[in-house]
């Protein structure tokens, strides 16, 4: 048997076949994950393909994310046909308040190292950090994956990307993710999955793998996995999930690459992405002083205990009250994620000091639900996408940014210059 | 298969939240009533300017961000044919087999808004014309599965022909398990 990456591996033992970069695979899928925008009109293909039952219901799940709260007659009936469909077909349902999707299936545990799922939502490969070949498909291949148990896919090119160091003060996740996705551009990952390596691996958590992988698909890769180690373990341990429950894939020495980048995380400071396009990523400075008029702490990039925790931090040190004429929103990624926030005293803390906190799910990301920016606002946000309309405004000028460089905009009104030693995360 | 019509230039980049604004979907997800907002995030006036047949000539990376599948169906809705792109993003290129709709990869440069445009794919061909300009331009052939699911006019098509994916079905006789 010859070398190969984790991609290879991977599709080879879900589809029985020697599986090598360019071929053509038929895949078992081992999770199935729709949402309240995907699984309608999945739930309609599936209708359509003739199917009456779930090839395996206990591997599909739908999240109620995007509209959470539901605020029209058409998706308070998207999330009636879902949870009707659900229970007559014995998939799983997290309503409203629940969380996001991919927020979900891993910190319950569902998604495991070495497995291969299919979301329907392009932010599924956040899976790939927890060493999973996790990909986005729209509704049609869900539903196929539904009806079938399984998928055909490309078996991708692998770009690997060594990360060195270790990120300084004034450093994020995000930061660093947003320079990679610069530096892959906009399509620079288009049809290839993205491998992690080298020794900065070791130096992130998990909630900062998460970033990673989740901000990748805006360089167009299919999946983004993240090599399994202690730390992986650990927040599966503590999902519930022991290690003889998963086979962890590692890149084979001498397993080809269609390009091998470098990412110096000691270099990395803090940055944003310009409007409109997620790799339009500058320096801090390059857009200091930039009057702010709503500040979004949220979604499946920045919406993480580790996030808000970095955000208050910055937020305090730049005064600690929402500066006039700033709406702070803060939308936790998950259920959990807000009773720790909770018992923490961190959302008391920022409610108390002008902040509104919404529904738990995708919130204002975009335009589906929660707050949507006045015409011509300039927002910071930590979220993944910063298209024009994306947040529900057409006129709106969207800035994403590390959740502390938030946290110290929604404290003075506007884009900082830089973060001091004690707003740093 | 081949397939004439006019090409309606666009730029590098079209994400599917310009294709279709994730905010109209709170609304419907029906088509056929969201055509009309058919990439108003880069032209207000494009979807009443769209005639049958009409056939998008883009740049690089079409249909990046969201995987939406409204963004292929609500082109389909207009009446727009067939993407020709110099890429495409990997879920909108599946999103537009897996309901007919015909995606090629070739070099669109050049290629001027309400030009006449061919489009051909056959199983050892795959090609791109300028019709105007006698440009011919050859387009990254479809793997089989993919030329097999556009032929059964999408995946639902061809999921109820053959019950399952199979890489290579007989001709003949479809591949139930």
């Amino acid at each position: 048997m010859t070398a190969k990456t984790m991609a290879e591996q991977v599709l080879s033992a879900r589809s029985g076949t020697d599986a090598r970069a360019g071929d053509v695979v038929v895949c078992d899928v081992d999770v199935v994950l729709g949402t309240d925008g995907s699984g309608p009109m999945a739930i309609d293909y599936f209708g359509a393909m003739g199917g009456t039952r779930l090839a395996r219901p206990g591997t599909v799940f739908f999240s109620l994310d995007h509209y959470a709260p539901p605020t029209t007659d058409a998706t308070r009936a998207f999330h009636a046909r879902i949870r009707a469909f659900a229970a007559a077909h014995g998939a799983t349902v997290f309503g409203v308040g629940e969380g996001i999707s991919h927020q979900l299936a891993a910190e319950r545990g569902i998604v495991r190292p070495g497995t291969l799922l299919a979301g329907a939502d392009s932010h599924a490969v956040t899976c790939g950090a927890l060493n999973a070949f996790a990909i986005g498909v729209g509704s049609s291949d869900l539903a196929a994956a539904m009806l079938t148990g399984q998928a055909w896919l490309r078996v991708p090119q692998t770009i690997r990307v060594r990360l060195d160091g270790a990120l300084g003060a004034g450093a994020s996740a995000k930061d660093a993710a947003l320079t990679l996705v610069a530096m892959l551009g906009a399509d620079g990952a288009d049809y290839h999955a993205i491998e992690f390596a080298g020794s900065g691996v070791a130096t992130l958590g998990m909630d900062d793998r998460f970033v990673f992988s989740n901000l990748m698909v805006e360089a167009g890769a299919k999946a983004a996995l993240f090599p399994f180690d202690a730390c992986t373990e650990s927040y599966l341990f503590a999902a519930g999930v022991s290690a003889s429950a998963y086979a962890p894939v590692a890149s084979h020495a001498g397993a080809a690459f269609a390009g091998d980048r470098v990412l110096d995380l000691s270099a990395i400071g803090p940055c944003v992405a310009r409007p409109h396009a997620p790799d339009d990523v500058v320096v801090l400075a390059d857009a200091a002083g930039t009057p702010v008029q709503m500040v979004f702490v949220g979604t499946c990039t920045g919406g993480r205990v580790a996030d808000f925790h970095a955000m208050r931090r910055a937020f305090d040190a730049a005064g600690g009250r929402v500066a006039p004429g700033v709406q702070l929103v803060l939308t936790p990624a998950s259920a959990p994620v807000l009773e720790a926030l909770m018992h923490d005293g961190t959302l008391t803390h920022l409610i108390a000091a002008g902040a509104d906190v919404t529904t738990v799910g995708c919130g204002a990301c975009c335009g589906t639900s929660g707050v949507i920016p006045s015409d011509g606002a300039t927002v910071l946000s930590t979220a993944n996408r910063n298209f024009k309309g994306r947040m529900g405004a057409a006129t709106a000028r969207i800035f994403l940014a590390s959740p502390a460089v938030c946290g110290a905009a929604a404290a003075t009104g506007r884009i900082p210059s830089s973060l001091t030693d004690r707003e740093a995360p | 298969m081949i397939i004439d019509g006019r090409a309606r230039v666009l730029g590098d980049d079209v994400n599917t939240d310009y294709i279709i604004s994730s905010r109209r979907k709170r609304e419907t997800i029906d088509a056929t009533a969201l055509a009309a907002f058919l990439l108003e995030g880069v032209d207000p006036a494009f979807a009443a300017s769209v005639r049958p047949g009409d056939v998008i000539v883009a740049g690089r990376n079409f249909g990046c961000g969201s995987a939406m599948e409204v963004a292929a169906t609500v082109i389909l809705a207009a009446g727009i044919r067939a993407v020709v792109a110099s890429s495409f993003a990997r879920s909108f290129h599946r999103n537009a087999i897996n309901n007919g709709l015909l995606v090629l990869v070739a070099d669109t440069s050049g290629v001027r808004e309400g030009a006449p445009v061919r489009m051909v794919v056959a199983d050892d061909d795959a090609r791109f014309e300028d019709v105007a300009g006698g440009v011919v331009r050859p387009a990254a052939p479809l793997p089989p599965i993919m030329r097999d699911i556009l032929a059964a006019g999408g995946l639902v098509g061809y999921l109820k022909a053959n019950g399952r994916f199979c890489e290579h079905p007989p001709r003949e006789a479809p591949c139930r398990p």
